[in-house]
């Protein structure tokens, strides 16, 4: 028996959500498909020329290279090191200090870990008193200073590298949450039959946690495609480390050019749709 | 030793290392923008920040100047201040209504709430850039661009979709019987959302405050759009990355303005990691 709570009542309580997510997601996304089309001022249908912009113009496809080496990278780093890390600190007594630690970077803000690294990659010419560490470590050991943040494509690595201290953390909790889920007579029923660490990780661990790991990744995936702060406030997409969403930023603020801009939204956007799906097909899966 | 005992204790080492190292990583980095942040500003251009390890208890070289600066000239309290504001509307609105709308869909049997249900998912698929250029014409048109309300606004509009889907898992597995009960004692439908669905999903509600405070307070890209250059509405991070501009060099300033923009998402962290780290994976897996 179910109570009849009448016709309208039920929008009362759902009827606010769906406004805000008529005006601020499916109206606008409708709109810069549109404005896609247009000129700069959206005056004009200038037809496929921004999207051939975004295709051919050295500049977006500089972006476009800088995104795949990140996807690439930042993905296979956190989501492997936050396999590599839900697993070991398992067999640590001080677990929760490790995970706390290794998790922090995801409470502060990017911009907080983009001038954290900045720091750390702070150069100074051969001869100066290094306040970098990273260089400092280099002196010590007889090289010579490194531009972190200048040199192509070191840079992009630099990068990454601090996208990596950001979100293996993440990584690693959810993965570990999922480690912890193998029932223990799995992983004992394997010891058992001789199987060691290596094959245990890939017979049993491994198939055991896809669900988790493929959440993990496509977050992952999405995340990368997104990335915009670390760029933003470390180098601004300069010295070749531009990449899609910071293009994005720039067409629209410096060149005021929303068709530009809208295209690439778009792009991104029929990037982001498969891995999307991917992912919240697995969510809605646990969810049963 | 047999061979069970060296597959125990022979990786021990190796698993400590390895652990004991990734956290030296993760915390050095860190540590080290903490103790600049307190040095003079020609100590910091003279010397790196691991010198005071030498004599890190002469308590002569530390000093707050930095932080006085900062407050002041660099802005940084007026910023701390929209921070709060921008953070605290940006999180109540969304989560008020994301439980409202779990509640409808999970609770109330109407036609189409499957298809409302969907809707609402779907939107996930959907990134933000996507949204930029026609909701901050609409904005500009209503002159709504660089106010805290609009803002308020556009963080309910992009975090609503995450905290429906969070929250209408939880309203899922309250059991139906109950509501049945309720409903034949009399209650009205907002008397069982108030006291009923609200006061037995206060552990998801919790996860989910922390996860949107956080994400608000340390959104940069949101509050660059839709503030435009408006200096006295911006937020921390706003105001950090611009001083990364205009400091340049000066790393005694740009740490003591880092660390103030880090201690509020610090604090809730340490004392309220263990919903914050629900949150996550309500949103993922089943924890």
């Amino acid at each position: 028996m179910k109570r009849k709570v009448g016709f309208w009542k039920p929008f009362l309580y759902v009827g606010p959500a769906v406004v805000f997510l008529l005006v601020y997601q499916l109206y606008p996304a409708v709109q810069t498909v549109i404005l896609s089309f247009k000129d700069r001022r959206s005056e004009h249908f200038v037809g496929l020329a921004n999207y051939k912009y975004v295709f051919t113009s050295p500049t977006m496809l500089r972006a476009f290279t800088n995104n795949l080496l990140w996807v690439i990278f930042f993905t296979i780093g956190t989501v492997g090191m936050g396999l590599i890390f839900a697993v070991l600190v398992d067999r640590v007594k001080y677990e929760s200090l490790a995970k706390s630690v290794i998790f922090m970077p995801m409470a502060v803000s990017f911009v907080g870990a983009g001038v954290v690294w900045k720091f750390m990659y702070n150069y100074r010419p051969p001869g100066a008193e290094q306040i970098g560490l990273l260089n400092q470590i280099l002196v010590v050991l007889g090289f010579e200073p490194k531009g972190w943040l200048l040199e192509t494509p070191l840079n992009n690595f630099a990068l990454i590298a601090v996208g990596l201290w950001i979100w293996t953390g993440y990584c690693m909790v959810i993965l570990s949450a999922a480690y912890k889920g193998i029932p223990r007579e799995l992983l004992e029923a394997g010891q058992v039959d001789g199987a060691n660490d290596l094959q245990l990780f890939r017979h049993v661990i491994i198939p055991e946690m896809k669900p988790a790991l493929s959440v993990v990744v496509t977050t992952m995936l999405v995340n990368v495609l997104k990335i915009f702060d670390i760029i933003y406030v470390m180098t601004n997409g300069n010295f070749g480390t531009e990449v899609i969403a910071n293009r994005m930023f720039k067409e629209m603020f410096q060149f005021a050019n929303t068709g530009r801009a809208s295209a690439i939204a778009v792009v991104l956007f029929l990037i982001i749709v498969p891995i999307m799906y991917f992912n919240i097909r697995q969510k809605l899966r646990g969810e049963a | 030793m047999n061979r069970l005992k060296i597959k125990k204790y022979a990786p021990r080492v190796v698993v400590n290392a390895l652990v004991i190292f990734a956290m030296i990583i993760w915390i050095v980095p860190t540590l080290g923008l903490f103790i600049t942040s307190f040095r003079s500003a020609s100590d910091v251009a003279r010397t790196g920040w691991w010198t005071v390890l030498n004599s890190p208890l002469k308590f002569t070289q530390y000093t707050f100047e930095n932080y006085k600066n900062v407050l002041s000239t660099g802005g940084m309290s007026t910023a701390f201040r929209n921070s709060f504001i921008i953070t605290i509307g940006g999180t109540v609105v969304p989560v008020f209504l994301a439980a409202l709308a779990a509640f409808g869909l999970s609770k109330l049997h109407f036609g189409g709430r499957t298809f409302f249900y969907s809707l609402i998912v779907m939107m996930m698929v959907i990134p933000t850039q996507m949204t930029f250029v026609p909701v901050l014409r609409l904005y500009n048109k209503l002159s709504m661009s660089g106010t805290f309300v609009g803002l308020w606004l556009v963080h309910t509009g992009y975090g609503l979709p995450f905290a429906i889907f969070m929250l209408h898992n939880f309203f899922q597995a309250l059991p139906d019987d109950l509501f049945q009960a309720a409903y034949i004692d009399g209650a009205s439908v907002w008397v069982t959302f108030t006291r009923l669905a609200l006061p037995l999903s206060v552990p998801a509600i919790a996860s989910l405050v922390i996860f949107q405070f956080l994400f608000v307070w340390n959104d940069l890209l949101v509050a660059l759009i839709y503030l435009g250059g408006h200096e006295t509405v911006a937020p921390l991070t706003v105001r950090l990355s611009s001083l990364v501009g205009s400091y340049g060099q000066d790393w005694h300033l740009l740490t003591a303005a880092a660390f103030v923009s880090m201690i509020v998402p610090l604090i809730v962290f340490f004392s309220l990691q263990k919903y914050f780290v629900r949150g996550i994976l309500g949103g993922s897996v089943k924890g």
